[in-house]
């Protein structure tokens, strides 16, 4: 077996300050190279908080996020990320090429003596297989405000991709699809996680388009994560166990599961970012 | 001076336009000034700062006010409110859409706060009266050979600075989340941009006054924006389209006796309205054209062959 890409012991996350509310604690978690994950959990569960946690922007203590063999936030240049966001505004003056570059080159500072091309040149064949990649080439040209949620949320993935990175983490990203572009969408993440060996995880809302696709799920809930396949995780008993209430999962004949009777967490959003 | 004519003969008139020191001054200062304000206020339009923008500009008028007041040089009065508006904004700001709205509200009482400052320093220096017109609307006349090579240094540094940061501090505009997540000091760069802002404002309105430093800063961005989306590009024209305002509007004003501001403004409106009716019909003509063959990639050059 590979070394994981991903791994966190004992691991423990607060956000806000005064006073600090602690998300989830205890968190034992494990995603090896090309496996498809999707991180499950209701409203301020702390999904995005995982997220954030493996990239080092969120501590820790006292447990230990290792990434890629190394401390969380050391090997961020290795982490495509695309963080949860609301589309982008219809007059913003950029095209999906140039998102896709700073994707890039986006953190690089001051400008680079490229006197042949030769960087200029690579550069751009980068950003073109990248955007081929997520079948993007016949829209990356135009505005991005002008394009659909499905077109942006493409070039976004796009984005993510471009440094051939060795982790995915995508938040939401089916979130205002409709449904045949969330298919599309997950076949794409599946098959960029089987042909790079890239390890995917993805937060999602409803565990459903996703069940052909999934390798494992992680389930947040009640301040603690729960790891395993989708038929050992998504069950009436372990949810139950992880909410502390009465909770039943019901499989719809074409497979798909209902999960009823979950209380939502209580709402984060004010503090989120203070 | 001889009350200048405007004649047919092009060469004419600009060899009469450059007969006289001041007016070599006002052309130097006034490129200087457009190239500056032509970048910072591409990267300003661009991350939706505009507002930020005006209120550092409108703080000028309070600093030059009171430096009248004090018996210090002006332009040590503008850098001053400028720089210290900037810091205030940038404290009150966080990362993101969040931190931006929470700007508004701090920049107005600001602007406001700035305004009744200006006035209460002005009344109390007592001075000409005329010098209210000048402050808020700006003046061509009398500026000297140091007054440029003060700009000429400030324009270089905004320049050298954005330079630097140019690459990051696109994407952290564009995109703070993925850029915090690379490691770019988004909060950094957030603070370090209203500086450079608060620079360039402050450089600009001592020629075209406090009110209407605005129309060069947004006008020639906006309008560059709006005829292309490629970055490259859009960021040249910009400077090219402030360059052609501040030339065109020295040199009508050379020949009028109405305020270099008044035309500095008009032509900015003039050339942000041509735009957005450009980029306006450019926009119908692409969606008509998507909805005639339904699957829509009739870019004029793709990259990609598919």
């Amino acid at each position: 077996m590979q070394a994981p890409a991903i791994e966190l012991r004992e691991a423990s996350a607060r956000i806000g300050a005064r006073p600090p509310r602690a998300v989830w604690s205890g968190v034992q978690l494990t995603v090896c190279p090309g496996e498809f994950v999707a991180v499950l959990g209701s409203n301020g569960s702390g999904k995005s908080t995982l997220l954030k946690a493996i990239l080092g922007l969120v501590q820790t203590p006292p447990g230990t996020v290792e990434v890629l063999g190394g401390p969380a936030g050391a090997a961020n240049r290795e982490i495509g990320y695309l963080p949860q966001r609301h589309g982008f505004d219809s007059t913003l003056p950029i095209r999906g090429v140039d998102l896709v570059r700073l994707g890039l080159d986006g953190s690089r500072w001051g400008v680079a003596l490229d006197i042949s091309g030769a960087v200029r040149r690579r550069s751009r064949e980068r950003v073109r297989e990248a955007i081929e990649l997520v079948g993007a080439s016949a829209y990356a040209e135009r505005p991005l405000g002008e394009l659909s949620g499905g077109e942006q949320q493409r070039i976004l993935i796009a984005q993510a991709l471009v440094r051939s990175p060795r982790i995915l983490m995508l938040d939401e990203p089916l979130d205002s699809l409709d449904l045949p572009n969330q298919a599309a969408v997950t076949a794409l993440v599946q098959r960029i996680c089987r042909t790079e060996n890239v390890a995917v995880l993805l937060v999602a809302h409803d565990v459903n388009p996703l069940l052909p696709y999934l390798d494992q799920v992680i389930y947040l809930a009640g301040g603690r994560a729960l790891q395993g396949a989708v038929e050992d995780v998504i069950t009436g008993s372990k949810l139950s166990e992880l909410y502390g209430v009465e909770i039943e999962v019901l499989r719809a004949r074409d497979g798909r599961l209902v999960v009823v009777g979950q209380p939502e967490a209580p709402h984060v959003h004010g503090h989120r970012h203070d | 001076m001889a009350n200048p004519t405007l004649s047919w003969n092009l060469v004419h008139d600009v060899h009469e336009l450059l007969a006289y020191q001041f007016m070599v001054n006002a052309l130097q200062a006034g490129t200087i000034v457009a190239v500056m304000a032509g970048v910072v206020g591409w990267y300003m339009v661009l991350r939706r700062q505009s507002f930020a923008g005006h209120t550092i500009a409108v703080m000028s008028f309070p600093g030059a006010a009171g430096a009248a007041l004090a018996g210090v040089p002006g332009a040590v009065g503008y850098y001053l409110t400028c720089g210290i508006a900037a810091l205030a904004i940038g404290r009150e700001g966080g990362a993101g859409r969040r931190g931006r709205s929470r700007e508004s509200a701090a920049i107005g009482v600001v602007q406001v706060a700035g305004l009744a400052l200006g006035f209460l320093f002005l009344s109390l220096y007592s001075g000409v009266l005329e010098q209210l017109e000048t402050l808020l609307f700006g003046t061509f006349l009398g500026i000297d050979r140091n007054q440029v090579l003060t700009l000429l240094l400030v324009a270089i540094v905004v320049l050298v600075a954005l330079v630097l940061v140019g690459r990051p501090l696109l994407l952290a505009s564009l995109d703070p989340e993925v850029a915090l997540a690379r490691g770019v000091p988004v909060r950094a760069l957030d603070f370090g941009f209203l500086l450079i802002l608060g620079l360039a404002v402050a450089a600009t309105s001592q020629i075209t006054g406090a009110l209407l430093v605005f129309a060069l800063l947004v006008a020639p961005p906006a309008a560059a924006q709006a005829l292309t989306p490629r970055p490259g590009p859009s960021l040249v024209l910009s400077v090219v389209l402030a360059l052609l305002v501040m030339w065109l509007a020295l040199g009508i004003s050379y020949f009028s006796i109405y305020p270099l501001g008044f035309f500095v403004t008009s032509l900015g409106f003039g050339v942000f309205l041509l735009a957005k009716l450009t980029g306006l019909a450019r926009a119908r003509r692409v969606r008509r054209g998507r909805g005639q063959d339904g699957a829509g990639s009739q870019e004029p050059q793709p990259v990609v062959a598919a």
